[in-house]
């Protein structure tokens, strides 16, 4: 099998096609068949579009770093926003990307596992199905429309809850400062962000609670456990490893999320803050991106290629290592 | 199955009453925690359905379906130019990523083995995590390069969204040809059918309708996308036919636009993202559902 291997894996990078052409009526090493002309043109063909995706992705990461890299050098003048220096830029904003992510995975976490055993343990089979598809619908509203309602309908709401917060809470090292008026913090961002990225964990949630072993969710009811101590003892312990790498798909979505962080927040350049409510508020690289691009010329734009691919790096790593989780659970689990 | 347990809850309800207070309140507590987070969930959706309809029907009329924004200040104008931009972007993106995708999955399922398969398929996963913002930024780069700095046509758009595309293509269509049954590659073989004939008439129809529903979730996903348009394609007032030079507004970023760039004349602006909204949410629903009728309606009879 090893040369087959090797043979095959070869197979649409430039290897003569005279050479390769086995003699008609030579059997196939698998199925069966012969290959003709016709055969060698499709096996070539879609290995040509296995290829395209390798490029495509090399050349993601080969144009955003050849693009992106002479901003590293760039002094002040050059850079969007005044700022003196690419880190100066990127580091606030590296920031604000993963707070306003942790943030909405905290609230989005809780959420997406109770809407997951809602329908997997406690609606009526019947309507599980329904139910599923209504919360997929979350997922399937654009970002833009989102970020409408987090602008037009939910900020406002939030705004006098902030100030109760700022006055009565203030001590809160989170809830600390000058409350937002219009209640376009990153707070408000987060949450928005949560109902995004609810449906993404909770789809996760919901397949692996439905695959708990039915043996053990019988023998705990059957030693006398209620239907919660159940779900602790029988679903949870099978279901972390899904739950985890759910909650990292979520992190990688919301990461990479742009237009309702950007309509809805209210930025200011270079900060970092762990403060919720203010009036001041740190932005994210994706954000900043789509805020800077449309005006932006020379330097500025290489810049915010540079935050590009770091935003690309820091989702890759996170993509990378849920999957690596998702196909370990699967492997448990058969 | 678990619920055959659900089912016997009356013979549970016996032995609930021994159950001690304490862990019978938890089990109470637990069970009102759970409906309540599943009903927090809801209440975004049904808060922006809700605006959604409200202020978006206030401008669904015949004027906004047949005007674009071109010259228009305050109230009036249309979304012709956005639907007219987001039809071109959306069928140059099928396009682009379907024959590639599709072929893709024929590789992964057909042909492929060992280790270009195994990068190409770890490869559609790292695609799948792009985020939208990223493939925009690759698709200036690389128009930028052909044509110079600054360059905005619906083609770029297209691009990236093909980018964000292809993998949704490839891990469907992947999945639906690997449930067609060996059998029937092997009835063909053993007629003497060659390879590409056997993929070509016998596994690819087969797989048709999975293929096809897939395709449409992936076309519902990438039309509400904004940010990689924002960067290549631009905003724009008028009409534009040509997906290969000037600006081309798509509904989405025409909703962007409407906040953004707001006149005087606030609730016109406001009524007019919200239509767009409301158009752009029924036409995502309306393609999930129809990918669902498709994969149902079409399905390969089994019997």
């Amino acid at each position: 099998m090893g040369t087959v291997l090797e043979d095959r894996a070869s197979v649409g990078q430039a290897s003569p096609p005279g050479l390769r052409a086995p003699t008609p009526g030579r059997p196939m090493r698998r199925g069966g068949g012969t290959e003709r002309a016709g055969d060698r043109v499709a096996r070539t063909a879609a290995t040509a579009a296995g290829a395209t995706i390798l490029v495509a992705l090399a050349g993601v990461g080969l144009f955003l770093l050849a693009r992106g890299l002479p901003a590293v050098r760039a002094g002040q003048g050059d850079l969007p926003e005044g700022a003196s220096s690419f880190w100066q830029l990127a580091g606030p904003l590296a920031f604000g990307s993963i707070w306003a992510a942790a943030l909405a995975l905290v609230f989005a976490i809780p959420v997406a596992i109770g809407v997951a055993l809602f329908i997997t343990m406690y609606a009526p089979r019947r309507f599980a199905g329904p139910l599923g598809a209504i919360v997929d619908v979350l997922a399937a509203i654009p970002s833009v429309v989102y970020g409408l309602w987090g602008l037009m309908v939910f900020a406002p709401m939030t705004a006098g809850l902030y100030g109760w917060l700022a006055t009565h809470a203030g001590w809160f090292p989170l809830f600390a400062g000058q409350p937002s008026a219009t209640g376009r913090t990153i707070l408000t961002a987060a949450l928005v962000l949560a109902v995004m990225v609810l449906p993404i964990i909770a789809a996760v949630c919901r397949e692996v609670f439905g695959q708990t072993p039915t043996l053990a969710v019988e023998a705990a009811l059957a030693l006398g456990a209620t239907k919660w101590e159940m779900i602790r003892m029988a679903v949870f312990p099978f279901a972390r490893s899904g739950i985890v790498s759910g909650a990292m798909l979520g992190l990688g979505r919301a990461l990479g999320e742009t237009m309702a962080i950007a309509m809805v927040l209210s930025p200011t350049p270079f900060l970092v803050t762990i403060r919720l409510l203010g009036n001041t508020n740190p932005n994210t690289i994706a954000a900043a991106i789509a805020q800077n691009f449309p005006e932006a010329y020379g330097m500025e734009i290489n810049a915010l290629i540079g935050l590009g691919l770091i935003l690309f790096v820091i989702t890759f790593v996170v993509n990378y290592l849920a999957r690596r989780m998702v196909a370990r659970g699967a492997r448990q689990g058969a | 199955m678990a619920v055959i347990v659900l089912d016997r809850a009356p013979t549970l309800t016996l032995t609930t009453r021994t159950v001690r207070r304490g862990r019978r309140a938890a089990n109470t507590a637990a069970t009102w925690v759970i409906g309540v987070l599943f009903i927090l969930a809801l209440v975004p959706l049904a808060s922006l359905a809700w605006t959604a309809f409200s202020r978006g029907l206030a401008r669904f009329d015949t004027d906004f379906l047949t005007n674009s924004m071109r010259g228009v200040v305050g109230a009036g104008g249309g979304a012709l130019h956005a639907v007219l931009g987001t039809g071109l972007i959306t069928g140059a993106t099928i396009a682009l990523s379907v024959p590639v995708g599709i072929a893709a999955a024929i590789y992964l399922v057909e042909y492929g083995r060992g280790a270009f398969a195994r990068t190409v398929t770890f490869l559609v996963d790292v695609m799948t995590g792009i985020p939208s913002i990223v493939a925009g930024l690759f698709a200036y780069t690389v128009f930028s390069l052909v044509l110079g700095p600054g360059a905005r046509s619906g083609l770029a758009g297209a691009l990236a969204l093909s980018l964000l595309m292809i993998p949704n293509v490839v891990r469907t269509s992947e999945e639906m040809l690997r449930l067609v049954p060996d059998d029937l590659r092997e009835a063909a073989y053993a007629l003497g059918t060659p390879k590409y004939r056997t993929i070509g008439k016998i596994v690819l129809p087969t797989a048709m309708s999975g293929i096809v529903s897939g395709v449409m979730i992936g076309v519902a996903r990438i039309v509400g996308e904004t940010a990689p348009l924002l960067l290549v394609a631009g905003y724009s007032d008028a009409m534009n036919y040509n997906l290969f030079s000037e600006r081309m507004t798509t509904l989405p970023v025409f909703i962007y636009q409407q906040w953004k760039f707001k006149g005087t004349d606030v609730a016109a602006y406001d009524d007019r993202a919200w239509t767009a909204a409301l158009m752009l949410i029924a036409f995502v629903l309306v393609l999930n559902l129809s990918s669902r009728l498709v994969a149902r309606v079409f399905a390969p009879k089994t019997r």
